[in-house]
């Protein structure tokens, strides 16, 4: 029988984490690698955690309001959308229609931004280190606008329970117009860094394929599941805040890979 | 609506602020604005429809509630039967997405812990949420094998609030460090609680608090 060392074994079992080099979530994997393929991961995901649960067992729902902002800071408006929506169902009342409307508005701003910044750091993590400048420069923009209107660019805390802290400002309307007119051309010149070059291609074709069943079957919406080729969106499904008077696309792929869910994005910027 | 919330209601009293007397059968505009409404109780009513009555047909007296609320419909049913019942909706009503799993611990009562199961279902577009009363120390059975999804939310619901469940590939924590001690989301667990000993041995430090 052949004496067998450890060289002779083919796994090699590597720690990467938790002080990942694109720290944007600190996550800790523990990878079991056959040269360059991984053959299996093992993942830690309790780094982020920060038991905002039990802070709230200990605060009263106005004063837990913005520590939503913080469960995800690049969708700090949608978040506070999502809890005062919870918060007045339980209360059994609705905010006024013109509160409704300014919060459509800033939420999808908001939106916006969150997908700039994932196009930005995603391009920097696969190895394009121009797009991220494109990005923020739009991105810097939507947070202007955040800023102008309730004195903060990402803890917003910008809704209140039963509708706004404050008015629209004189201006609003055009900044944001302004926006809207000059980002479509802006998501050309993204598409024109990554749509068709070559080496992003290459790295996002088939990568990371799930299925529209494994998306059900693990819990996964959003643009993920859309690239699967599901056409399901929450705001056309149960529509809120009154989406249900605005007119949208729901952008649908159909691989499920990296590929599609970076296309399903580009769509979405472009359907507001 | 917002003008319900305020005490006094003033909105209405300009348009009729014209000398005349508020008199004659209130008008339908003038309802609208009637003072607040008492907080609502949680006085859930009979949920009614096809798919309750296959549920109470097919589970019977294992069912304590098939109720609405704020249209959200909710089961509540006993441990054993809840697992079951999710795999029946899951093959036979096509709520295939475990949305969350997840527990409430109501130190007071009996039977502590409120397991909860939020299910949707893609085809209908409806929500539906399984309730089931366990008591500290009782091991409800793993929906892992229904709906792989549940796995984590499992181990997450084991690690705040330290309930095992049976049949689970993998019951260990995952959030907090492996070797805590404790279970940060019981009501009786103070919010400046710690694992002062592994405190200690892991930051170093006295005390984080």
């Amino acid at each position: 029988m052949a004496e067998t060392t450890f060289l002779d074994s083919t796994e090699l079992v590597l720690n990467m984490g938790p002080q990942h080099p694109s720290t944007h979530g600190v996550l800790r994997v523990i990878l079991k690698l056959d040269g360059e393929k991984v053959n299996g991961t093992e993942c830690v995901i309790g780094y982020l955690h920060r038991g905002v649960e039990k802070i709230g067992e200990n605060r009263t729902y106005q004063q837990f309001a913005p520590y939503v902002d913080r469960m995800d800071y690049v969708a700090a408006v949608s978040n506070g959308l999502g809890y005062c929506l919870a918060v007045e169902k339980l209360l059994n009342m609705e905010a006024p229609p013109r509160a409704q409307v300014t919060r459509v508005i800033l939420t999808e701003l908001n939106r916006i931004a969150s997908h700039l910044l994932w196009l930005g750091t995603h391009a920097l993590d696969i190895g394009a280190i121009t797009p991220v400048f494109y990005c923020f420069r739009e991105r810097e923009e939507v947070l202007k606008i955040f800023e102008n209107y309730c004195g903060a660019r990402l803890t917003t805390h910008a809704f209140r329970i039963g509708g706004l802290l404050y008015e629209l400002y004189d201006g609003f309307e055009q900044e944001v117009k302004t926006f809207c007119d000059s980002f479509l051309p802006r998501v050309d010149e993204y598409e024109e860094l990554l749509t068709n070059n070559r080496i992003w291609v290459n790295r996002l074709k088939g990568v990371g394929i799930l299925s529209a069943e494994e998306c059900k079957e693990y819990g996964v919406t959003g643009p993920v599941l859309r690239a699967a080729g599901v056409k399901w969106d929450l705001r056309k499904a149960q529509p809120y805040s009154g989406y249900e008077q605005y007119d949208f696309d729901i952008p649908t792929r159909t691989d499920g890979d990296t590929y599609d869910r970076y296309m399903v994005r580009m769509e979405e910027m472009r359907t507001m | 609506m917002a003008d319900e919330q305020k005490p006094e209601g003033p909105v209405p009293s300009a348009p009729e602020g014209q000398g005349t007397p508020p008199a004659g059968p209130p008008k339908p505009a003038a309802a609208a604005h009637a003072p607040p409404k008492p907080p609502p109780e949680m006085a859930a009513t009979p949920w009614e429809g096809d798919l309750p009555n296959q549920i109470r047909e097919r589970f019977g007296d294992q069912i304590n509630a098939c109720s609405t609320y704020l249209g959200q419909n909710f089961v509540v049913i006993k441990p054993e039967a809840a697992v079951p019942l999710i795999e029946f909706l899951k093959l036979e009503a096509d709520f295939d997405y475990l949305v969350d799993l997840t527990a409430v611990d109501y130190p007071k009562r009996a039977e502590r812990f409120e397991l909860f199961y939020i299910l949707y279902s893609f085809a209908r577009n409806e929500r539906l949420r399984i309730k089931t009363m366990i008591a500290d120390g009782a091991k409800p059975a793993t929906a892992v094998g229904v709906h792989v999804g549940a796995n984590w939310l499992e181990r997450e619901v084991f690690d705040m609030f330290g309930i095992q469940f049976e049949g689970h590939p993998d019951m260990r924590r995952i959030l907090m460090p492996e070797e805590w001690e404790g279970f940060p989301l019981r009501k009786d667990y103070g919010i400046l609680k710690q694992d002062d000993r592994w405190v200690r041995e892991n930051l170093g430090i006295e005390s984080g608090q």
